[in-house]
């Protein structure tokens, strides 16, 4: 047998290890030729074989009453009644948008939106979730936000899908890896949704789109799949370039041949280009594909077999059409100025062969491509010591409770986010009845007067000083912002963003994080629809706070009584709904004051906040709540204040005894407002009205300062 | 009374135009190589990116074929309503004086913007009444109301200027805080705020359909051809 101590290092250079590179010899009976080795290291990289996490996913719960479609197809989808399925996934787009941001950013906006039209869903929404180093003190993080941003604006706006909702959180570990992490939601009647396993042999594989280039030639095993460090930027090249207008037309193309019922499946292309969508439509339909690449539109001639084979050009479908179907096909692309070209065919032979005219450039099981790359056990260990440091301090801890309250609405990771979601277009399409800072959670209409809610987050700080309880936090945050505007909790996706996980410390953060997300999950009755993972999310100086991002989707039964986050009644009570007892652990004032962070969140009664949640959303559901906030980053006199800002109205508050204003508990309890019959039963500590906010004995601020010095935070920086 | 609204690649806001137009009268969509405004009563370009903005914003929509008809129709009286991507549009093809600029910011701004309503008795603006303040968001990149000093006197007192950015609300630099202008005939208007995006109190405000049901009053006239 031919081993890889007696070949040269190409597959090490392509991502492969020697052990790897000896099975696949072993599983095929001979060396691997050029173009199959490209292709092979594509599909065997962590980004697209999940080589590190698939086991660890088996853990999350993935069945519940509304769930469509799960994880393994391009989007999960989820009944949200009246014969609608609603599709979503969220997805990070990390390494390419360190090199590159505005097209990192932008293109992971287009690859998310093609996933769900994908399964025949039109994009009705896009939420992001953003991370980066300090912008006061990193030239770097402000140019890699400001380009971000740039970047998602770019893309969204101009192919007409709202950006309804998203998060940022800057740490200092986060400088050099930024995390860019999109969510799109789609709508779809439930028959029209099309699943991407090829099948019928005879039929033709049409490639549908833009012409293919030598962009993005590596990104999934070069960028995505191992740690950032020096020279990144020559692996530019390997950064792909969005064009939203081609995707615009792409969509409503693909939507009119699914109307049309002219396509057997459809898949996007997205890592690893044509070969992973070909062999994953292949494998799904235990069918095998012959593909001409010699027929593949190109963007330049003198493209190799394998730079057309692993291409990751932008804008581009790939479907399976029955052969009296094609010219229609092409008759609607051609309408909607969007190229379509039978590529290949559909057989029983479980191979995929790649020709280039007469030869063959490639003849693999499609088994070896999908299914054989070897899974790995994480070794996980604890930390010895603290893995992160603490941020210089910018509070001595001798300030007032006014100058700490102003302090913490003046800070990053709390401000306004004003002068970033004003560079996105949340309105288009007409659905969106809460907009950015108007409640908790997005909130979208259906047909027939219910709404769909929407919200993304995941606290990486948090996390860091305690995986398992942080990802609870996270689900349940979410879980508490669908509550807010009286959604039930239908399904979640969740982009798991780690640091290399060969290293003990940060597979022990995998290993607990995906524990508390599938903990939470079950006391909430809340499946995984989809996901994606994204790790080696390191640099030089180590990795990332381990950020599981949790999106999750709702249903309201009355979109004209979503609630709202802002005080909206002078005389109205306020109270504090659910079990409330924060720490100062992994707080925001932690942070501010420099702490590291490191400790045991406070211990969650997942029932006793999974009641609390539902007697919030029943309350926002009959009408009787003025307003409900989740209580979260900066504690309860955040909260406050938030809900003052956004209803431009004061409130006095008593705050409850042993409870500190700026102490810490995520997704657990509310800030809720009404008259005295709607607030039975829970603990009242104030009273809307006035122009200040005070906090009885502790501080007086006038709202307008308030709003000012939370509008001062992210200024300047974007 | 029936609405057309044109659909070119890149549209984004036709439909939002097609609901909000629906709501004060009838309204199809028209397609941008058909060369046929279908007898429609009034054309709306919409707003969106029409070919990805490239080049310039509205630079190779006003070649679509049907904006030859547009034009025919604007000639000869018909009402026609630029929106955003739509008023871009209709300056490049000269039918409204002036031109749309990057906005100060060189961003994207969304924002809902409060509007003052300079004439009442237009085509356009006439269901508004006392109305003389509107909430309307705005959503553009390339926003900023240009013209030369001595146009922009000729536009003003010649009451061209219909719609303006209350103090304090310009979001792009626009000169004389314009929103929205006609032609000197009065049938061809374009503004950058969205009024089909406040047309319902459960997305917003409503003022927007005041411009859509002026639109259907005027036509409902019988004024036009």
């Amino acid at each position: 047998m031919v081993t890889a101590s007696s070949r040269d290092s190409r597959h090490r250079e392509l991502g492969l290890t020697d052990s790897e590179y000896d099975l696949i010899v072993d599983r095929l009976g001979r060396e691997p030729g050029d173009t199959e080795l490209a292709m092979l290291s594509l599909m065997w990289s962590e980004h697209c074989a999940y080589k590190h996490s698939r086991k660890l996913l088996r853990r999350l719960p993935t069945e519940g009453p509304f769930v469509l479609m799960g994880p393994g197809e391009n989007a999960g989808v989820v009944d949200v009644g009246g014969g609608l399925g609603v599709a979503f996934k969220v997805e990070s787009h990390n390494h390419p948008s360190a090199v590159e941001p505005f097209q990192g950013a932008a293109t992971g906006v287009g690859g998310i939106l093609r996933d769900v039209f994908a399964v025949g869903a039109r994009p009705i929404a896009v939420l992001d979730s953003l991370r980066f180093g300090e912008p006061a003190t990193s030239e770097r993080s402000r140019y890699l936000l400001e380009r971000a941003v740039a970047g998602i604006g770019h893309y969204g706006n101009s192919i007409g899908v709202p950006t309804v909702g998203g998060e940022i959180y800057f740490e200092a570990s986060y400088d050099q890896n930024c995390l860019i992490n999109a969510m799109c939601l789609g709508l779809a009647p439930q028959e029209r949704l099309i699943r991407s396993a090829a099948a019928g042999p005879g039929n033709l594989l049409v490639l549908l789109g833009a012409l293919t280039g030598r962009d993005g030639i590596g990104g999934a095993s070069v960028l995505a799949s191992a740690e950032l460090g020096e020279g990144d930027a020559a692996k530019r090249p390997s950064v792909q370039i969005g064009d939203p207008f081609a995707e615009k037309k792409l969509l409503e193309c693909c939507l009119e041949l699914l109307e049309s019922e002219l396509l057997v499946s459809l898949q996007d292309l997205g890592a690893a280009g044509l070969t992973s969508s070909s062999s994953e439509m292949a494998s799904k339909g235990g069918v095998g594909l012959d593909i001409d690449v010699a027929r593949v539109p190109l963007r330049e001639p003198g493209l190799e077999p394998f730079e057309i084979m692993v291409s990751e050009s932008q804008e581009r479908m790939l479907c399976v059409v029955e052969p009296a179907h094609v010219d229609d096909v092409i008759a609607v692309c051609e309408r909607w100025e969007t190229l379509a070209t039978p590529i290949g065919t559909v057989n029983d032979s479980g191979r995929l062969r790649v020709l280039s005219g007469d030869s063959v450039a490639a003849d693999l099981p499609v088994s070896i491509l999908v299914d054989d790359c070897p899974l790995y056990e994480l070794e996980p260990a604890p930390p010895a010591r603290p893995l992160y440091r603490a941020s210089p301090p910018a509070l001595t801890g001798e300030e007032s409770a006014a100058e700490t309250l102003l302090a913490l609405l003046a800070s990053p990771n709390i401000a306004s986010r004003r002068p970033v979601f004003e560079q996105y277009d949340p309105v288009v399409q007409s659905r969106t009845v809460r907009r950015p800072e108007q409640a908790d959670a997005a909130v979208l209409a259906l047909p027939g007067g219910g709404a769909i809610a929407v919200s993304i987050d995941g606290n990486g700080r948090r996390v860091a000083c305690d995986p398992r309880a942080g990802a609870i936090e996270a689900v349940f945050e979410c879980a508490a912002n669908l509550a807010c505007v009286g959604a039930t909790a239908l399904g979640l996706t969740n982009c798991l963003n780690f640091g290399n996980p060969e290293k003990p410390h940060v597979a022990w953060q995998m290993v607990e994080a995906v524990a508390g997300i599938a903990d939470a999950c079950e006391a909430l009755a809340v499946p995984v629809v989809g996901g994606n993972v994204s790790l080696y999310n390191e640099a030089p100086a180590g990795p990332i706070f381990p950020t599981p991002v949790i999106g999750m989707v709702g249903r309201l039964p009355d979109a004209a009584r979503a609630g709202r986050l802002g005080f909206a009644r002078a005389g109205d009570l306020i109270a504090i709904a659910g079990p409330f007892e924060p720490s100062a652990v992994g707080s925001e004032l932690g942070k501010l004051l420099g702490r590291e962070p490191a400790g045991e969140l406070p211990p969650m009664d997942m029932q006793a906040v999974r009641d609390a949640h539902d007697s919030v959303r029943l309350k926002v559901n009959a009408g009787a709540l003025q307003n409900a906030h989740d209580i979260a980053e900066g504690g309860l006199a955040v909260a406050l204040a938030e809900c003052c800002i956004a209803g431009r109205v004061g409130a006095t508050v008593r705050l409850p005894e042993g409870v500190d204003p700026f102490a810490e508990a995520l997704g657990c309890a509310f800030v809720v407002s009404g008259a005295p019959e709607a607030l039975e039963g829970l603990t009242i500590i104030g009273r809307v009205g006035g122009d200040r906010l005070e906090l009885e004995g502790r501080l007086n601020l006038a709202v307008s300062d308030l709003r000012e010095a939370r509008e001062r935070g992210l200024s300047g920086y974007v | 009374m029936r609405f057309g609204v044109i659909r070119f690649p890149g549209s984004c806001d036709e439909v939002d135009a097609l609901l909000a137009a629906r709501r004060a009268g009838e309204a199809v969509i028209l397609w941008h190589s058909d060369r046929d405004l279908h007898g429609v009563d009034a054309v709306i370009v919409p707003g969106g990116f029409s070919y990805g903005d490239y080049l310039r914003a509205g630079a190779i929509a006003r070649f679509a074929p049907v904006m030859e008809e547009v034009t025919e129709f604007a000639h000869a009286g018909g009402i026609v309503l630029g929106i955003c991507n739509g008023f871009q549009v209709l300056c490049e093809a000269g039918l409204l004086p002036g031109a749309l600029l990057p906005n100060t910011s060189l961003k994207f701004v969304f924002r809902q913007v409060d509007l003052e309503v300079v004439r009442t008795d237009t085509p356009f603006t006439r269901a508004c009444g006392d109305r003389h303040r509107l909430s309307i968001p705005v959503k553009h990149t390339t926003g900023r109301f240009y013209a030369p000093d001595q146009q922009l006197r000729q536009l003003e007192s010649d009451g061209q200027v219909l719609l303006r950015y209350a103090p304090g609300h310009n979001p792009n630099g626009s000169l004389r805080d314009i929103a929205g202008v006609c032609n000197e005939a009065g049938n061809v208007f374009g503004l950058m705020p969205h009024p089909e995006h406040a047309v319902d109190p459960l997305t917003g405000s409503t003022d927007g359909l005041l411009l859509f049901e002026s639109i259907r009053a005027h036509v409902g006239d019988g004024v036009t051809v």
